[in-house]
């Protein structure tokens, strides 16, 4: 069973928030060997051409034939693929495993980019539940507002969410970074375990419940603190990090991050592991 | 799951029937179980329009028991009666279904609980909605199958809501379908998606207090609730609003009036609504794609946030 001990010696990233532990004894980490590289086959990717440019109309498809349709551009090296009419469908773009440029003239519904490795994505419109659900790395870029569960369990890669948010943003995320330019509704960063959420606005309830790791960033009120959620220091590395990070992902450039309030883990909520299945159910 | 959807044109009247037709059935993947529909159309409002019921769907599906269609002559028998009793004149009579009927009456009186209480005395019938502009159509089915069944696509007016039904904690039948009508208000109806965890507290409570319950469906609590809230001289809004610390559980839900439509959220915003909102339309659904029935060009929509309550007047 793996152990979390704390490190004595803080490095600038575990001065953010970040990895402020080491795993110790039995752990499942394995690392990547270069030598073993020409036996990794990542299943559904293609050589694009970014410069390689086509449209496609979905209006009369459904989810599935579209995202059948994607893959199909994809593997005839389309790098950059434009999406006519989504109005609102479920579960469109889900499971890019590829480099992409891709962009929705419109909304979409549920599930929307789910599973997602890798495509640099542009919605000209809003999402619904569960967008990027599992993202593991790549952007994602939404113009309007999103619905809630925005962001859920991801692991890695950017999304960036120009409007306002509904509840639970980031609930259960393991890595990457949500950027949210106006407000966001209850239960944000829900359960989150490692990564890093800024909202430029307001949140409500419950913000931070839970959560295991990880760092918030909220520049507007706080309706309150979830269970184990505390504020924390806002130090001059997180400064330079928000200026950079809300530069790159074109929103709230001019905004004053050394107002913004930074929010951790108090981690009273730690040590299950030491805990007997009896002793367990007391704590919870 | 359920699925739910909403519209309000504001300072005109448009084909509610078929536009609400069009955002349930975008949500029939939500529950296909039985549809209904709350139309408020264009009256003269001079008379009320009634809407009951004298028997159940007894097709496939149903939970509920075979009725001999003799059994539905009678009970209507039975109501026309007590309607002269009640010094309330038919002006018009219309029999939809054997099981489901349609009558505009004459009634001077404004209160409508001696009224109701009678009329639903009798065994087996229902008044599904009662008001001079609401009229609920509920069945089993997809929105379709409702709409087609009752002839609902040409109708004319200002806003509606309505409800596609997974039937999970009550039974498959006309009783438990949605809206409820908000007893014993002219025009009041509601539509519900989610659970409501303290349902029988609320009941007993309520039921004490003199409100009738017509079935088991924990969504018929929040129409009742609302009610009773009214009657005690709330508005709707502030009857909305103090629901959502009344009321335990997971929900939103849409209450129309006759010149009005509200939506409530809960406190954990565990269940999906997005909205669309103009100078002369608000629509609203579980999903968007019940929006892009009826507004398939590019709009801007949001979900309200937890606890939010919100009401438009036509």
């Amino acid at each position: 069973m793996a152990n979390l001990k704390a490190t004595e010696k803080k490095t600038k990233s575990q001065s953010m928030g970040m990895h402020s532990e080491v795993l110790t004894g039995r752990t499942q980490q394995k690392f990547f060997n270069p030598d073993e590289g020409e036996n990794l086959y990542y299943f559904g990717t293609y050589d694009v051409d970014f410069n390689k440019r086509t449209e496609l109309d979905v209006k009369e498809m459904t989810a599935p034939e579209a995202n059948k349709e994607i893959d199909n551009l994809m593997s005839q090296g389309f790098g950059t693929i434009v999406i006519k009419n989504p109005q609102g469908k479920h579960s469109l773009g889900v499971g890019i495993l590829n480099k992409l440029n891709l962009i929705f003239e419109g909304s979409l519904g549920y599930f929307g980019m789910g599973s997602c490795d890798g495509p640099t994505v542009r919605i000209n419109g809003r999402v619904g539940w569960s967008c990027a659900e599992n993202l593991m790395a790549g952007k994602v870029v939404i113009e309007k507002n999103a619905g809630s569960c925005f962001g859920a369990a991801i692991r890695g890669g950017d999304l960036i969410c120009k409007g306002s948010v509904g509840a639970r943003t980031g609930i259960d995320m393991k890595g990457g970074t949500i950027i949210v330019g106006g407000d966001a509704g209850a239960f944000t960063g829900f359960m989150m375990q490692r990564g890093r959420i800024i909202i430029l606005g307001d949140v409500g309830i419950n913000l931070g419940d839970s959560m295991y790791d990880g760092t918030i960033f909220i520049g507007g009120k706080i309706g309150s603190f979830g269970s184990d959620a505390v504020p924390s220091d806002l130090t001059d590395s997180d400064q330079d990090w928000l200026k950079r990070k809300l530069k790159v992902a074109e929103i709230g450039e001019k905004f004053d991050v050394s107002k913004m309030t930074k929010i951790v883990a108090g981690k009273k909520l730690w040590n299950y592991d030491n805990l007997e299945p009896h002793e367990k159910k007391g704590a919870i | 799951m359920c699925g739910i959807a909403g519209l309000i044109h504001r300072g005109k009247s448009s084909n509610v029937g078929s536009e609400l037709q069009g955002m349930l059935q975008a949500l029939k993947h939500r529950g296909e179980d039985s549809t209904g529909y709350a139309l408020y159309g264009d009256t003269d409002g001079k008379n009320f329009i009634m809407r009951f019921k004298v028997g159940e769907n007894v097709g496939e599906g149903s939970s509920s028991i075979m009725e001999d269609v003799s059994v539905y002559d009678e009970r209507k028998k039975i109501v026309d009666q007590y309607l002269l009793e009640l010094d309330a004149k038919i002006v018009k009579e219309e029999r939809v279904l054997p099981y489901s009927l349609r009558y505009e009456i004459s009634y001077d009186k404004k209160d409508l609980l001696e009224f109701s209480q009678k009329i639903e005395s009798i065994p087996g019938v229902e008044i599904l909605s009662m008001g001079k502009s609401l009229e609920v159509i509920k069945d089993l089915g997809n929105a379709k199958m409702v709409c087609d069944r009752y002839g609902l696509d040409k109708l004319v007016g200002t806003h509606a809501i309505g409800h596609a039904r997974m039937a999970t904690e009550s039974g498959v039948d006309i009783k438990s379908a949605h809206p409820f009508w908000g007893y014993p208000f002219s025009d009041v109806s509601v539509v519900h998606n989610g659970q409501l965890t303290n349902y029988w507290n609320n009941r007993r409570l309520l039921e004490n207090k003199g409100m009738r319950f017509m079935s088991e469906c924990d969504s018929e609590l929040i129409a009742v609730y609302i009610a009773q809230k009214m009657r005690e001289g709330a508005s709707l809004e502030e009857g909305m609003k103090a629901s959502l610390t009344g009321l335990d559980g997971v929900f939103t839900y849409f209450v129309a009036t006759k010149d009005s439509l509200g939506m409530a959220k809960d406190t954990m915003a565990a269940k999906p609504l997005v909205l669309y909102e103009s100078d002369d339309l608000v629509a609203m659904g579980s999903e968007e794609i019940a929006i892009r029935s009826v507004l398939p060009q590019e709009i801007d929509t949001y979900d309200p946030y937890d606890g939010e309550v919100k009401v438009w007047q036509i």
